[in-house]
Parts: structure tokens; sequence; C-alpha cells
């Protein structure tokens, strides 16, 4: 009985991702063993530690995988090669500076999550919890765990890693999102969204990766690709089942018509958790696409090219559309960065070379610019009016007609919310302009100019609606909020009362909550917090100035590793 | 009795699950098609499995389990959470997010 070998493992390149698994299993040891008035700090210290030593980690592979161009490690299950570095290190980035956005506390002591996540909205325990100041420091351990699954889902060629990662990067965004300290019925509301939706989309994706085993006989990418070359007479299974794991990948990345809980989900969930999710699993899944498209069904690509081009020009247009109309800062951002996975899909519809370095770098551009606008909105804040002599900080204002008059009462704010929208609408002299330039182009080379044409004018058309926002801070006079106010109450209330005539028991807290909002007056004040996300907004700013002014260096770096390894 | 039986019946039971979470209101019985439809692929995977002659699709079929499990204590402490809140599981009583 000793036939038994056990596997030669190389722990060197997976390091980066150990690093933030280990140190996410270790944060759930802190929330064990260490008292609690230490445990934030501790928590604190050990996930920004863990993700800049992630990020050193990736750097110091980097020399080796640009000589070899990369190894795999396990047969495949994850493998390290350009795009790979590149990608861990856009996610371990964005999730530090998400990190800081998620630690930081306005004056009294009070971050963006609930007290205690299991009480319900509104009722004494809550308050108790609240009284006492606790603090549900399992955000931090939660956000590691996504982030670890984040940097495996675009390093594998194996179906079954890729859908072990998806669960890993999903489950704690799933509880993240319901977790918000103002607002929480919409907290929870997303949550629930996202996780009903996020698990039906991931059985059907599971589905797929089932039936493409069942054409190709393994769950490597280099296999099903190899199997492709030959015709079996099972062609329906590869067919249908390449289209329900796209279908998976498509509702990660928020393509249309896998978009719907975007604009749900990013509203209702806390600000720094739509932060950290709109920019990494963005990253995550897009590098998880283009392994799969360029990777496992190249053999596939004529097939294939009719439903990216369609998804594409999709995502695009109703991105850009939707976000016309909308009146929520979140809400409109979610929209917008819809209108972006469409942007990146025309660098992988070009099935070209070019394109891999192009959508890294959009993607780099459009995270840093994300967390930054996401950063922004956590500190812009209703305060108090009613007569209070110490009128308090409230929850975040989102209303864009609570943002008007911002550029004369708090300038640097407007100005850079204002680089963010520019960078996202794609002006020169921002990251936006260069990756939107870079991945046009790409389809342009590849043979999709039409994909191109549309991308452009959807950049013009979603040009109106950032503007919009940039007119209204610099050139619109604030006027009070009470309006306002009313309205949103009015549909709370009908969406409870709505709860109650189905038989259910009279809702009376949700009740009670919103008309606790509603009677106050409030006017729109910027907090700075105790720093942290003053300082994550600066280096978005930083990163997208940088990127937009003299983007060689970047792009060359990511074009001298940017070749896939199969 | 052929394979091809075994991969029609988690077709059925995959097409079952899909329906029941896209047309019950209950988020629970929701939740309950989405794991029919894990199930359900967990048939396919070992069928596939023997008809190749080989291991990986059962060897999913353990990981899909495991997350599962995850995914039901994830699932279910979201739901309670809501119920708990609004005394009803049902999705089109959460409807406060819209444009």
């Amino acid at each position: 009985m000793s036939g038994f070998t056990a596997p030669e493992i190389a722990w060197g390149p997976m390091v980066p991702v150990l690093v933030v698994l280990l140190a996410a299993v270790v944060g759930v040891l802190v929330e064990a063993f260490v008292p609690a008035a230490r445990r934030r700090t501790v928590q604190l210290v050990l996930t920004l530690a863990s993700l800049a030593g992630a990020l050193l980690a990736v750097a110091a592979l980097w020399s080796g995988v640009e000589r070899t161009g990369g190894t795999d490690v396990l047969g495949g299950s994850l493998v390290v090669d350009g795009p790979t570095l590149v990608l861990q290190a856009t996610i371990a980035l964005l999730a530090l500076l998400s990190t800081l956005i998620f630690a930081d506390r306005v004056a009294g002591g009070e971050d963006a999550f609930a007290p205690s996540a299991a009480a319900v909205p509104g009722s004494d325990y809550e308050e108790l919890a609240r009284s006492k100041g606790l603090r549900q420091t399992e955000v931090f351990p939660l956000l590691l765990f996504a982030t670890g699954g984040m940097m495996i889902f675009p390093a594998t060629t194996d179906l079954l890693t890729l859908f072990v990662a998806l669960e890993v990067l999903s489950l704690p965004l799933y509880l993240l999102s319901g977790m918000g300290r103002r607002r929480r019925l919409l907290s929870q509301e997303a949550s629930m969204k996202y996780f009903l939706l996020g698990a039906f989309i991931s059985a059907v994706m599971l589905f797929g990766i089932g039936l493409l085993y069942g054409y190709a006989g393994s769950l490597r990418y280099a296999d099903i690709a190899a199997a492709t070359a030959t015709p079996n007479g099972l062609e329906g299974l590869l067919v249908v089942g390449a289209l329900l794991l796209l279908a998976g990948l498509f509702f990660k990345v928020g393509a249309v018509p896998f978009h719907m809980w975007t604009p749900d989900v990013y509203q209702g969930a806390p600000t720094p958790v739509t932060a950290f999710m709109a920019a990494c699993t963005k990253v995550a899944a897009f590098g998880a696409l283009l392994r799969v498209v360029y990777g496992m069904l190249p053999g596939m690509a004529w097939d294939l090219e009719v439903v990216l081009w369609v998804v594409a020009i999709l995502t695009m247009v109703v991105g850009t559309v939707a976000a016309l109309v909308q009146t929520d800062v979140k809400r409109l951002l979610a929209y917008s960065s819809i209108a972006h996975a469409g942007f990146v899909l025309t660098g992988v519809v070009a099935l070209d070379d070019s394109g891999i370095t192009a959508v890294l770098f959009y993607l780099l551009a459009y995270g840093a610019a994300t967390v930054g606008a996401f950063g922004l909105v956590s500190l812009v804040r209703e305060q108090g009016t009613g007569g209070d002599e110490a009128p308090a900080v409230l929850g975040e204002a989102t209303r864009l007609p609570q943002w008007a008059g911002l550029g004369r009462s708090h300038p640097v704010v407007a100005v850079t919310f204002t680089l963010f929208l520019l960078s996202f609408a794609g002006i020169p002299l921002t990251a936006g302009f260069v990756g939107k330039f870079a991945v046009f182009s790409a389809a342009v080379e590849g043979g999709a100019w039409q994909l191109a044409l549309v991308g452009v004018l959807a950049s013009a058309a979603a040009a109106f609606f950032y503007v919009r926002i940039i007119v209204l801070m610099f050139f619109t006079e604030s006027h009070d909020a009470t309006d306002a106010g009313h309205a949103e109450v009015s549909s709370l209330a009908s969406g409870t009362t709505a709860g109650a005539a189905d038989g259910a028991d009279p809702v009376r807290v949700p009740v009670a909550v919103a008309t606790a909002e509603a009677e106050r007056t409030t006017r729109t004040v910027v907090v700075g917090g105790e720093g942290l996300t003053v300082v994550a907004v600066a280096v978005c700013a930083a990163i997208t100035v940088v990127l937009g002014v003299a983007p060689s260096p970047v792009l060359d770096a990511i074009a001298s590793v940017g070749v896939l390894l199969p | 009795m052929s394979l091809t039986h075994y991969l029609v019946l988690a077709a059925i039971l995959f097409a079952i699950g899909a329906t029941t979470v896209l047309l019950r209101r209950n988020a629970i019985i929701v939740f309950m098609g989405v794991e029919l439809m894990l199930n359900s692929t967990n048939l396919l995977l070992v069928t596939f499995a023997r008809l190749h002659g080989n291991l990986s699709g059962q060897v999913l079929a353990f990981f899909v389990m495991v997350v599962a499990a995850a995914e039901v204590v994830v699932g279910l402490a979201i739901i309670v959470s809501i119920f708990r809140t609004r005394r009803s599981a049902s999705v089109d009583d959460v409807n406060l997010l819209k444009s």
C-alpha cells in the first residue's frame, strides 16, 4: 500500500495568495482571542500588513516571471504568469486602499458597519450595542477572504479551482453587503438580493462546468481547448456549457443582461464595501474571463464572438442610458460601472494580445477611480440641523440634489471627485483616457472597429452625466433637503405597508425607523474621519493622474509580461 | 439502464430547481431551488465521471457539497436576519431599492 506519492507543490509562486488567506484565518482567531478593545487595531494592522505583503511578494516574483514567462502550480490549478501577477497586484492594491476606507470612523467612533449585524434594526438591543460601542471587526477577515478568492479567481486554469474561488470571493461579499450601520433595511435587502441572485447564477455556472466536463472529460482549460479541435459529436454540450459558464462570469463583471443586481447592491451596501467590490470583483472577474476566452475557448472564437459582441454593445448602451436618469450618486456610479464593464469587454472581444495589456491597464485605471469616488461618497454626510446645539453627523448624503453647491463649500472634495469623474468619462490627462484609448485601439486592431465606434459614442453620452454632476457641484446653489427627505420616506413607508398587506404582521419597526429619519432637516457636510479615507482617496487620485500623464512605464511593464500561459 | 438516463434526470432536476428559483416567492423555497440545482449538477458530474472513467468529476462533486454547505450558512443567516426585521421572508417584500 505504498502507491501514494505526495504531489510536488511549488509554494513560492503561491505566496501572494497564501499570505492573504493565512492572514484571514489568523484574523478569525484574533476575533476569538484578542480583547475587544484592541481588536480593531490588531485586525487593521494584520489586514494592511498582509495586503502589503502580497504586493511585495508579487514584486519579488515579477522578474522571474518576466524571464521565464511564468510557472504553473499543481498542473495548472494556479498559473502564475504575467497577467496573473498584474491582476493580483491590482487587487491587493485596491483592497489595501479599500481597507483604509473600511476602517475609517467619524467623530464618535462610528465606522460604516452595524455595531451588531445580527440585531434587529430599531430594536432595543441595537440601541444597546450602539451605546456600548460594539464593533463588528469581523469585516476585516471577511475582506481578506474575499480578496484571497479574487486573487485566485483570475489565476486558475482549472474549472474546479475557478468554482471554489468564485464562492470564496462571493460569500464574504454577500455578508459584507448586509452590514451597513445606516439605512440597515436597504443594506439587508441588498445583501439578500445579491445572495439569491449570486447563488442562482453560480449554480447555473456550475451546471455549465459540468457540461464542459462532460464534453472534454477534463476540468483543465488546456484539455478542453484541445478537445474543441477535434469534433466528437458532443458539440451541444460544449456550446451550452460555455454559454452557462460565461453567464456566471458576466454576472460577476456586471454585464447586461446579468446586471440587474448591480445598482441595487451597490446602492444598498455600505459604501466601503461598494468601493471594494465595485473595483476588485470586476478586476478578478475580467481576469477570469480573459483566461476563459483566450485559454479555453479559442477554438470556439467564431461562435463566441457573436455572444461577446452582443453583450458588449448591450452593456455599454444600457449602462449609459440608465445612468442618465439616476438621482442617487451611488446608483449612478453603479450604472457607470456597468457601462465600464462594456468598455472593458470591447478589449476582451479583440481576441488579440494587445487586448490583454489594454484590459489589464483599464482595470487598474477604473479600479483606482472607483475606490476613490466611493471613498469620497462615504465622506459626504448629512448633518442634522434640528435645533440641537451639537448637530449629529448622520448617514451619507447620496441623493444628487444634496451634492449641489459642494464645489463652493468644500472645493477640495469637489475637485477630487471631478478628477475621478473625468477619468470615468475618459478625458485626456487622466488614467481613464489612456485605458479607453488602449481598449478601443485593441478592438480596432482585432477587427472589431464597429464595437470601438459604439464604445466611443457611448463614452460621449456617458460624459454627459458625469458633467451633469460636475455642473451640479460647482454651478448650482445648495438648497434645503427637506422635500427630498420626505420623498424617500414615502417610498420607504409604502414598501413596508405592502409587506403588511400581504398578510404578514404589521411591520412597525421599519416605519418607525423611516419616520425618525424623516423628521430631521439635514444639510450636507464633509467629514474628515480619522484621515484614513482621505489617504486612500489621495492615493487613488495620484494613481489616476500619474497613469494619465505618464502611462508608458506601467503600460510597458504590463506589455512585457502580458502573455497568458495556456 | 443507460447512463444517459442519469443525465436526463440531472437536466430535469436542474430545470425544476431553476423554475423554483424564478417562480416561488418565499426566500427559503427559492434557496431550496438553488440547492436542488447544485445537487442536480452533482449527479451530472458523477455520471460524466463514470462515462469518462476519470475521477475529476467526483472530486468536483465533493467540493460542490462543501460549497453548498457554506452557502447554506451564509444564506440562512441573511434570510433569517431579514425575517426578524420584517416578519416576512417573501422576496416581493424587499423592494425598497429601485430606480
